[in-house]
């Protein structure tokens, strides 16, 4: 049991990263979308499973949280979002795929040496979701700061926080994990089904952020 | 000494229950006077926390450290929300706001106090997270609440950046708990504040350490350290200046707060590396970054927001320093600095409204035209700029002596930064309140009080010092390390 159960989490956190790094290289709004709800999917399953192994009840609210919201509702609602403003077209990059990827690579190697080094005194299994969470955390960053429309920054961020709630979930027994997963639901809830796409769409008829860059504070 | 109800209850119950009273409300006159009144009663709730404090449970907690900025916390609150009534008249008469929006606004204000004060006063690492992450989603909406483009843009990056830094806490915040948890065991006690400063000499250093990177990156996005400030200018130029009040004297305190909290947890293991060094360099480069930037600002309360990075730059500093005496400087001056840029954003308020804009190009001569505010701007910069003999020299004075008996070299940084600032600040202060006067000279419809009431504080703290507030802050400076 021991084996087995450190070996299927093991598995799920790496597919978690193998899924961010997908991310990386879409080049087209839906397609973005879809390999997201893998993402939440996958997280959904990584969950579950330490809910399992952990015996943590409460862990299957979140796992049912990662699955209903991220994996269902959120990539829906962007993409009726995506088909009314018609931006499904390709997604302006800032730095290319090639560049891109290694860059990943680098961030996911980054926070294998942190990671494993510092922890070792702790329990195996942690360690590896710790390391794993980092590296999800930066690929989501990398998302945000490689694209210039403001949907895919938003898929970014929500990828970063799958990460965070996989390095939650991962620490042994950790209190607040709901709350905190409900916390940022409602965070995201907020950017995506609600003000701020239908307001920078009533005012610039645009997501992508360069139009927003053109008014910024100076000048005037 | 026994109180008929209970402080800590009172101080997150009035905001939530005046947040949800708000939102229903209609009438600008009724909802404005409800916002200062529960804004007045927390504020003696808070008060009232000085004299019976409750035993700390397993979420909330009451000591010395955190009264300090409770008390601050909700004063400016109050006061602010004073300003704000006057504020927000205008701007619904000039049209800038509508009723639905203002609702919403004044609804935000008090979900924001109520977020601010239950960060300030979590006992658990994780509540803390989610109220400053809720604090940071209402400014959010707050600063946008204009729709402009700018507005828009200011928002949109806030919520990116402090997302991002709200993220990065909590990653830090997760690791901290892994530190505990071979130490402490599993459960809740992992995650409360007072537990983990008990046991933390036998927590895993190296855990610590790299907790604490995420923490400082995180937590100091939201306090505005160089490089992570770029929300800040932005947010504090576009949004309602009683939110810009709020975002500089308020809410930066709270984010810096949370890293106190976690220094001191670092300061208790011995192989941990020290806190010290590394907010030390980001409050110096804060500091001179932000000095530079102020020269070439051309919107008012853009430089003000600049001169905030700068201020909060050097209370880092004076945390990072440490020891009693850098300590018990920080400490007076994140006091002086949240009165005083308070009150300036009050002036800066009313100013760009009998102006209609925020370019500094179109102000001049207001000690002519609009006497009060002008004097008013003309004392609170004084006061930012640390002349003597205002509060804000006394705390500077302080760290720069600290800092020359320690280490000289630093000592040069800091004040050539602080020296930078003072040129950059009168060279624009000379142009908006003295000279020809330029742009509209109509009187402001303005509440002067709230303005007045800061600078007389700060003049007074420069003067002098109640030796219970002296004995005070010195305890917290011991507790600080």
């Amino acid at each position: 049991m021991g084996e087995l159960s450190y070996d299927v989490a093991h598995l799920l956190a790496g597919s978690l990263v193998l899924v961010s790094f997908m991310q990386l290289y879409q080049d087209r709004l839906y397609a973005l979308l879809n390999i997201f709800a893998l993402h939440a999917l996958v997280l959904t399953l990584s969950v579950a499973w330490q809910a399992y192994v952990q015996e943590a009840p409460h862990l299957y609210v979140t796992a049912g949280i990662a699955l209903v919201f991220k994996a269902i509702v959120i990539p829906v609602a962007l993409h009726r979002i995506i088909v009314k403003l018609g931006i499904h077209r390709e997604i302006e990059t800032v730095v290319g795929v090639g560049p891109t990827m290694l860059l990943g690579m680098g961030l996911v190697a980054l926070s294998m040496v942190v990671m494993l080094r510092v922890t070792t005194d702790a329990d195996p299994l942690a360690r590896q979701d710790l390391a794993f969470a980092l590296s999800v955390v930066l690929l989501g960053l990398l998302v945000m700061v490689t694209r210039r429309n403001a949907v895919s920054q938003v898929v970014g961020f929500m990828s970063l926080e799958n990460g965070l709630v996989l390095a939650a979930t991962g620490a042994k027994g950790m209190p607040l994990v709901v709350e905190i997963s409900v916390a940022f639901s409602i965070l995201i809830a907020f950017i995506v089904i609600g003000i701020f796409l239908f307001r920078i769409r009533e005012r610039f008829d645009s997501v992508d952020i360069q139009t927003l860059d053109r008014f910024r504070g100076e000048r005037r | 000494m026994t109180l008929p109800f209970e402080p800590v209850t009172a101080v997150l119950a009035i905001p939530a229950i005046a947040a949800a009273l708000l939102v229903v409300l209609p009438g600008y006159r009724l909802t404005s006077r409800l916002n200062v009144l529960a804004t007045l009663l927390t504020f003696l709730a808070a008060l009232s926390l000085i004299f019976g404090r409750p035993v700390p449970g397993p979420y909330l907690l009451v000591d010395d450290l955190n009264n300090v900025f409770i008390v601050l916390t909700t004063f400016v609150g109050f006061t602010t929300s004073v300003f704000s009534a006057s504020y927000i008249a205008h701007e619904l008469e000039t049209g800038r706001l509508t009723p639905t929006f203002l609702r919403f606004y004044h609804a935000m204000y008090q979900v924001l106090m109520f977020a601010m004060n239950l960060a300030l006063m979590a006992n658990n690492i994780g509540v803390m997270w989610v109220a400053i992450e809720l604090a940071t989603l209402t400014t959010v909406l707050m600063v946008g609440i204009y729709r402009t483009h700018e507005a828009l843009e200011a928002a949109w990056k806030y919520f990116i950046l402090g997302s991002v830094g709200i993220a990065l806490a909590l990653f830090g915040t997760i690791l901290v708990y892994m530190a505990a948890l071979p130490v402490t065991g599993a459960g809740l006690d992992a995650m409360v504040w007072t537990v983990l400063v008990a046991r933390a000499a036998d927590f895993d250093p190296a855990l610590l350490n790299v907790a604490f990177v995420f923490l400082l990156l995180g937590y100091g996005t939201k306090v505005g350290l160089a490089p992570l400030h770029a929300w800040l200018p932005d947010a504090h130029a576009e949004g309602p200046t009683p939110i810009s009040a709020v975002l500089s004297g308020l809410l930066l305190n709270v984010a810096l707060y949370a890293l106190l909290r976690f220094k001191i947890l670092l300061a208790v293991n011995p192989n941990a590396v020290a806190p010290g060094p590394l907010m030390v360099t980001m409050g110096l480069l804060s500091l001179v970054f932000a000095s530079f930037m102020l020269y070439r600002r051309r919107d008012i309360k853009r430089m003000f927001a600049y001169s905030s990075i700068e201020h909060m730059g050097i209370i880092t500093f004076a945390f990072g320093m440490g020891g009693p005496l850098a300590n018990f400087a920080g400490l007076l001056h994140m006091t002086m600095h949240s009165l005083t840029k308070s009150a300036i954003f009050f002036a800066v308020g009313h100013i760009a409204q009998v102006k209609g804009t925020q370019r500094i190009a179109d102000m001049g001569g207001l000690t002519e035209t609009n006497p009060v505010l002008g004097w008013g701007l003309v004392l609170g910069v004084v006061a930012i700029a640390g002349l003597p003999p205002l509060g804000i020299f006394m705390s500077e004075f302080l760290i720069v002596t600290s800092t020359f008996a320690r280490e000289p070299a630093l000592a040069v940084i800091l004040v050539f930064g602080i020296l930078v600032g003072f040129g950059a600040l009168f060279l624009r202060l000379n142009g908006i309140a003295f000279g020809e006067p330029r742009g509209p000279t109509a009187a402001a419809q303005a509440s002067y009080v709230p303005m007045f009431v800061h600078l007389a504080l700060v003049f007074g703290a420069g003067i002098y010092l109640p030796p219970p507030l002296v004995a005070w802050f010195q305890n917290v400076a011991k507790l600080l390390g």
